[in-house]
């Protein structure tokens, strides 16, 4: 393709940046505003369109009878987009922060469900929000038990910068001193209502496990931080993946990138498919980035001293795969050929609800955009299951609505009624599951497909193994047992058995660890073998743990951009 | 002054005879208009069975909120080939079925026949989604009910006028008080 006939390469001194961001989502995001802040000129490539807080949010404020089918998919989209319109999300008020499937082609060599937003902000626009922190169990478990590699780092390594992000950001929570979760500098989080009230009660008297209210990226109390971003208080409209006009949650949009743009350090750069990145084999680093415009399929090159890739955890590693050279013909940085390998995610197949019978007298005031956590209580002090890792369960409790209440036929005035008023209380629990990385879950680029762009198409080759199907079934019967205890009826467990990937929490490929033998990335998220390139998104990841990963991506991200600017300070890179 | 003469009056005003006005005469719904699959007076059946599952009491019914007219623009649009077939076979025998119990169409019943009418086919629908297994369409009494819910409960009458709705809900309480009568939040 265009790659090699139209190189831009007169304005090297126009292309040419500090440091070079690649992705602009929830890692890119930080990148950016840490290296801005540090007064370096930064460039952050995306590789689709602009969007901008609010007026970029076309359906904010549409109510339901507005959209098209009442915001329901029409039969023609969704046969077009099989992929897509499975992420949790995805919908007609939604459908524009995700790509269309046919755009956007890769091979999967066994079922992945690769769920992508290509836009400014990513997928950070369409996140889940959950920002628990990972425990030193999770740090120290690959080490304890034999599996992966030893993370580089542990818990007081990243605890500063944690509360670096959340106090940026606006993250709820009550702090509860849990072991496993460990306590962040929260706003006021949100209070349980009766029935979870209850099952927490119940947690803690027959199991020793912890119930708590979720620590979700919302600002409750706006801080002066979040003001000066220019963003409010959530309102609990519960639309957040549209986009917030309040900027009540947490994206790249609404906060790192427009916090940039203030210091005049930033320049975006949308359209921008990044298509690998250039080493200059005498200096020993990593020079710029080769860019194909997405819309004219221009080539075009950016120069920088640093660059941080951010393109989100598979398309990171594609990058890298095909950024290669004659000192790196596998791919940058690979000389252990494990780039691409020991790709792992969450595994969220087990699912489960029940009813209670009684608390017909509360209710709630409003719905929440947050849900209760249930604190990982396996395998934390030593190996105590057939399965290894362990799993972190979101759950909630509610009052059905249209609920017919047995009224027979369901028609007629009585009915209307009736499913007009809060039903039954029900409560639900899923599971976010640790995955065992191993070689075998892998991706790599295709020898003989390539996208519009002339890029390789990325193969993904990651399923499920025994240790998964164990965990499932411990969390199912856990679960069971412990709705049972709290009093619940009419308990449906389920296992979806769905596809990895659809949990949009994939990760690794080029992982963190000590020896450039076994791993990709040192302990600052440098390419062991080229320093000035460094991953900070869930491609750096040397296992899963089980709590959300967003935060610690971002968490990881501003501490290597701040020790890139050290070591950029005293001339090091 | 009747229809006819005012249509002569319009007609006589304006120079032309008054678009649309067959309808206006054969008294077939004034706005009624065909939508994707369904024709208008497919619509306005669509609306009788609507407001017969959601009625209006002191609250808009489903004819109120155009019900009718969502059923038909969503199962043209959202519904796959075998469910617009279910449906729209299920509508016949609706019609077929108001006309053997009472000789006459399902629209142009009293609203005790029509109740009388569809609670025969929902007791029929119920056993008869009992009997399947795996996956399958249901009964096209219950296609009929849930696009009547969907469509009520998402319209601006539904969503605000008979559940609780606040456009800016502001803050959250975990645990109130609640008393019988009062609505479902809608958001």
């Amino acid at each position: 393709m265009q790659d090699t006939a139209h190189i831009n390469t007169n304005g090297k001194h126009t292309h040419t940046y500090d440091a070079i961001v690649i992705g602009s989502g929830i890692s890119g995001g930080w990148a950016a505003k840490e290296l801005c802040q540090h007064g370096l000129k930064t460039l952050v490539l995306e590789r689709g369109r602009d969007v901008k807080h609010i007026i970029d949010y076309p359906t904010y404020n549409t109510p339901p009878w507005e959209l098209p089918y009442r915001g329901h998919i029409a039969r023609e989209q969704r046969k077009k987009n099989p992929l897509i319109s499975k992420a949790a999300g995805y919908a007609a008020d939604t459908a524009h922060f995700f790509i269309e499937d046919a755009d956007h082609p890769y091979v999967q060599e066994k079922p992945f469900d690769w769920i992508r937003g290509y836009q400014v902000g990513g997928k950070s626009l369409t996140w889940g929000r959950a920002c628990q922190r990972w425990s030193d169990f999770e740090f120290s478990a690959p080490q304890r038990y034999g599996y992966a590699v030893d993370w580089p780092i542990r818990y007081d390594d990243v605890a500063p910068w944690y509360g670096h992000v959340e106090r940026f950001i606006g993250v709820c929570g009550i702090k509860e001193g849990i072991e496993s979760m460990p306590d962040g500098e929260f706003l006021p989080g949100y209070e349980l209502n009766c029935v979870e009230q209850h099952i927490k009660d119940v947690l803690w008297k027959k199991f020793k496990r912890h119930y708590v209210s979720g620590r979700w990226a919302h600002i409750t109390q706006p801080q002066e931080i979040h003001t000066q971003q220019g963003r409010g208080q959530c309102q609990n409209r519960n639309l957040c993946m549209r986009g917030c006009p309040y900027g009540g949650y947490f994206s790249s949009v609404t906060s790192t990138l427009p916090w940039a743009q203030k210091t005049g350090n930033l320049t975006v750069a949308p359209h921008s498919v990044v298509h690998s990145i250039m080493y200059d084999e005498e200096k020993g680093r990593a020079t710029g980035v080769r860019v194909i415009n997405a819309q004219t399929n221009e080539a075009t090159e950016y120069f920088a001293r640093i660059i941080f890739v951010n393109a989100s955890a598979l398309n990171t590693n594609l990058i890298l795969l095909n950024s290669t050279s004659d000192r790196f013909p596998n791919g940058l940085g690979n000389d252990n050929g494990l780039l691409g390998k020991y790709i792992c995610f969450h595994n969220y197949r087990g699912n489960m609800g029940g009813d209670f019978e009684g608390f017909k007298d509360k209710y709630y005031r409003v719905t929440r955009p947050v849900e209760c956590i249930i604190a990982n209580y396996r395998n934390l002090h030593r190996q105590e299951t057939d399965f290894i890792g362990g799993y972190t369960i979101f759950s909630g409790a509610y009052r059905e609505k249209l609920s017919d209440k047995g009224i027979e036929p369901m028609l007629g005035a009585a009915f209307k009624e009736a499913i007009s008023e809060p039903g039954t209380w029900g409560a639900y629990m899923y599971m976010q599951g640790e995955t065992i990385p191993k070689a075998s879950n892998h991706v790599r680029l295709s020898p003989d497909q390539r996208d519009q762009w002339g890029i390789p198409l990325l193969v993904t080759s990651v399923g499920y193994d025994d240790n998964d199907e164990k965990m499932v079934q411990d969390f199912l019967e856990q679960g069971r047992a412990m709705l049972e205890a709290a009093g619940a009826v009419n308990i449906r467990t389920n296992d979806t058995k769905q596809p990895p990937g659809l949990d949009i929490h994939e990760m690794g490929g080029a992982r963190m660890g000590h020896d450039p033998a076994t791993s990709l990335l040192n302990k600052w998220n440098q390419l062991h073998h080229c320093q000035n390139v460094f991953v900070t998104d869930g491609a750096c990841m040397t296992s899963t743990g089980n709590q959300s990963p967003s935060i610690l991506y971002m968490a990881l991200t501003a501490r290597a951009a701040n020790y890139a600017v050290e070591r950029l300070k005293k001339a090091e890179m | 002054m009747n229809r006819r003469e005012l249509l002569k009056h319009i007609a006589v005003l304006t120079g032309a005879s008054v678009v649309g006005a067959d309808f206006f005469l054969t008294g077939c719904a004034p706005e009624g208009k065909d939508i994707g699959l369904f024709s208008a007076a497919d619509v306005a059946l669509l609306d009788d069975i609507a407001e017969t599952i959601i009625p209006r009491t002191t609250t808009p019914g489903a004819r109120d909120a155009q019900t009718g007219a969502f059923i038909a623009d969503f199962v043209t649009h959202c519904y796959d080939d075998d469910e617009q077939k279910a449906l729209i076979a299920g509508l016949s025998a609706l019609t077929t079925a108001a006309k053997t119990q009472h000789n006459r169409a399902f629209g142009k019943l009293k609203q005790t026949e029509q109740l009388e009418v569809l609670s025969k086919i929902a007791a029929e629908a119920k056993a008869y989604n009992e009997q399947q297994t795996g996956d399958f369409i249901p009964h096209y009494f219950t296609l009929l009910q849930q696009l009547t819910l969907l469509g009520f409960f998402t319209s601006e009458q539904g969503y605000t006028q008979v559940l609780r709705y606040e456009m800016i809900p502001g803050p959250y309480e975990g645990c109130v008080d609640y008393k019988n009568g009062e609505k479902a939040w809608a958001n």
